[in-house]
């Protein structure tokens, strides 16, 4: 069993930080909820609401981990040009996609869309640890306020699901491949 | 927009939303510059060269590190102006959301090929 550096990379980039983020949009989503919504002041627990300012400082670095590896490491690899005359495209990921009509739409639609869309994650998400930092339990008070926080919120949950998505389908048709064979485990013969 | 603190109902919040206010704006208007840029990067050959910064990344580095120089140089100077103040958030909640769904339409290609 082995792995490639790039396949590594394109693994710590969509499972160790973007699939982490999307499960945490939900359980942030919801506790952003429930602290500033639903129940009555007296209930407040500073434990609660110092677990979840620390729970969206982790989200906050998980996007940015994201997004940051995704165009700076990931990105690079995958957009590189093949060398003229280069007939296996398989080291090539966007030359591979918009080589076939069946999969062109990957590129043109999937990684165009994802290469932007991603960024509002962490920038809604900064926006919204920081007001929380800030405002605590007391965006009770500020109705409005609280209501555009959590449209913030959900806004990164859905562009992070939009990336997450195309990206999953991009690797899936041309996955990002090459650099050093990291050896996991010897499989033994049958 | 504005209104001094002492507008600010002072028996149910000790806060001021003006701190509040200026991270929303200046996320809304983060958004739109990243779309904005990246529109314009897609359709000018001049701007897209220009915004190449990093060549491996090419456009793309320019477009995220202009946005993002935009979002946090909005966010300083609303934060500095609006900490202690009440300003009407209803406004610039809706601003800041329709420049964030803007930004949502500017990014989808199908929508950009149109122009």
């Amino acid at each position: 069993m082995e792995i490639t550096v790039r396949g590594l990379w394109t693994l710590i980039h969509g499972m160790g930080f973007g699939a982490l983020y999307l499960l945490a949009c939900s359980g942030a989503l919801v506790e952003l909820y429930r602290f500033t919504a639903s129940s009555p002041p007296s209930e407040a627990n500073p434990g609660q609401e110092r677990f979840l300012k620390g729970y969206l400082v982790a989200m906050v670095v998980l996007a940015w981990a994201s997004v940051l590896t995704g165009a700076y490491v990931i990105y690079p690899w995958y957009r590189t040009a093949p060398p003229p005359g280069t007939t296996d495209l398989a080291m090539f990921p966007q030359r591979l996609l918009m080589a076939s009509s069946t999969t062109i739409g990957w590129h043109s639609l999937g990684m165009e869309w994802k290469e932007h869309v991603a960024w509002f994650a962490p920038i809604s998400i900064t926006m919204v640890a920081f007001v929380f930092i800030q405002y605590g339990r007391d965006l009770k008070n500020h109705r409005q306020l609280r209501a555009a926080v959590l449209c913030f919120a959900v806004v990164s949950f859905v562009a992070a699901g939009v990336a997450g998505f195309c990206g999953a389908m991009i690797n899936k048709y041309a996955p990002v491949q090459g650099g050093h064979t990291i050896q996991l485990s010897q499989g033994e013969e049958k | 927009m504005n209104m001094p603190n002492s507008a600010a109902s002072p028996n149910r919040s000790a806060l001021t939303n003006g701190s509040g206010a200026a991270a929303i704006l200046a996320a809304g208007i983060g958004s739109f510059s990243l779309a904005l840029l990246a529109c314009a990067g897609d359709k000018l050959a001049a701007v897209k060269n220009g915004l190449i910064f990093y060549k491996p990344t090419g456009p793309l580095s320019g477009v995220t590190t202009g946005a993002i120089l935009i979002w946090l140089v909005t966010w300083v100077i609303l934060e500095w102006r609006w900490r202690n103040r009440t300003v009407g958030i209803g406004r610039i909640a809706a601003i800041a959301l329709a420049l964030l769904g803007l930004s949502l339409l500017l990014t989808f290609p199908p929508v950009v090929d149109l122009f």
